[in-house]
């Protein structure tokens, strides 16, 4: 466990630098933690994130690639335009969420 | 972990079994999604999973394959194949893993290649217009060769 400040608050991460309470998130820390991806967060981002939060605390499980594209309607090639080589991963991180341990 | 991370792979699908040809198209998009540069050669009868009049109808292996627990001579029973991949499909569909053709344009669209083996599409004489529209090329071994330079290579 660590410590990182995002957006002046003190939060507590694990060793990966992924949040342990996503309640803790906001939508100005989400910009700091794009930046380590060097990322500018645009509304085609901010909708993923909204929508993988929603489904998190809505199923209690993080949504697979599968599920963002069926349920969340956000085209494959988009999550790959928007978050380069590794976008679940880069995605959770941002939106505050556990590292996914889904294989699909 | 101080080893250097995997960036580069290239994947031999060589089987038409339900059970063949998984593993490769989830580990193709495995590493899409850990943001590792993927290719997927399909040979022989992997190369059902491309053709569009077979990539909708992959079986189970019902014979022939001791790991089912099934007696050869009951999983030679007509129908015993489509049944037990219909179980299996079911299953796998409750586990958000894709049908076979839905995971083919999802490894494309997460910018992984795919390609037939040209030795295969010789013999089994089909032509480009046989395979969905997804596979980006027909590759002699050599080319395979060449394409993955640097990469490490998985045969399935």
């Amino acid at each position: 466990m660590a410590v990182k400040t995002f957006a002046g608050v003190e939060i507590e991460v694990n060793d990966e630098g992924y949040f342990l309470k996503h309640e803790n998130w906001n939508k100005e820390m989400a910009q700091e933690i794009a930046e380590e991806f060097d990322i500018n967060l645009t509304d085609e981002h901010i909708k993923i994130l909204s929508f993988l939060r929603s489904d998190f605390e809505s199923k209690g499980s993080l949504p697979t690639m599968r599920r963002m594209k069926k349920v969340g309607g956000i085209p494959t090639k988009d999550l790959y335009r928007l978050f380069p080589d590794g976008p679940l991963k880069k995605a959770c991180k941002i939106a505050g969420l556990t590292k996914p341990a889904s294989c699909i | 972990m101080s080893e250097e991370k995997i960036k580069k792979i290239s994947i031999v699908c060589s089987k038409g079994s339900l059970e063949g040809i998984y593993p490769a198209l989830i580990m193709a998009n495995g590493a899409r999604m850990e943001g590792i540069e993927v290719s997927v050669f399909f040979t022989f009868f992997g190369m059902d999973a491309i053709t569009k009049k077979k990539m909708h109808k992959i079986k189970v292996a019902t014979v022939g394959n001791p790991a089912m627990g099934i007696p050869t001579i009951i999983g030679a029973i007509p129908g015993m194949s489509a049944m037990a991949t219909k179980m299996m499909s079911s299953q796998m569909e409750a586990l958000d893993i894709p049908p076979i053709p839905e995971f083919i344009e999802m490894i494309h669209d997460a910018g992984g290649k795919l390609y037939a083996c040209l030795a295969s599409v010789d013999m089994f004489k089909l032509k480009k217009e046989d395979f969905c529209d997804e596979v980006d090329d027909i590759l002699t071994v050599g080319q395979f060769y060449e394409i993955s330079a640097g990469a490490q290579i998985i045969f399935t």
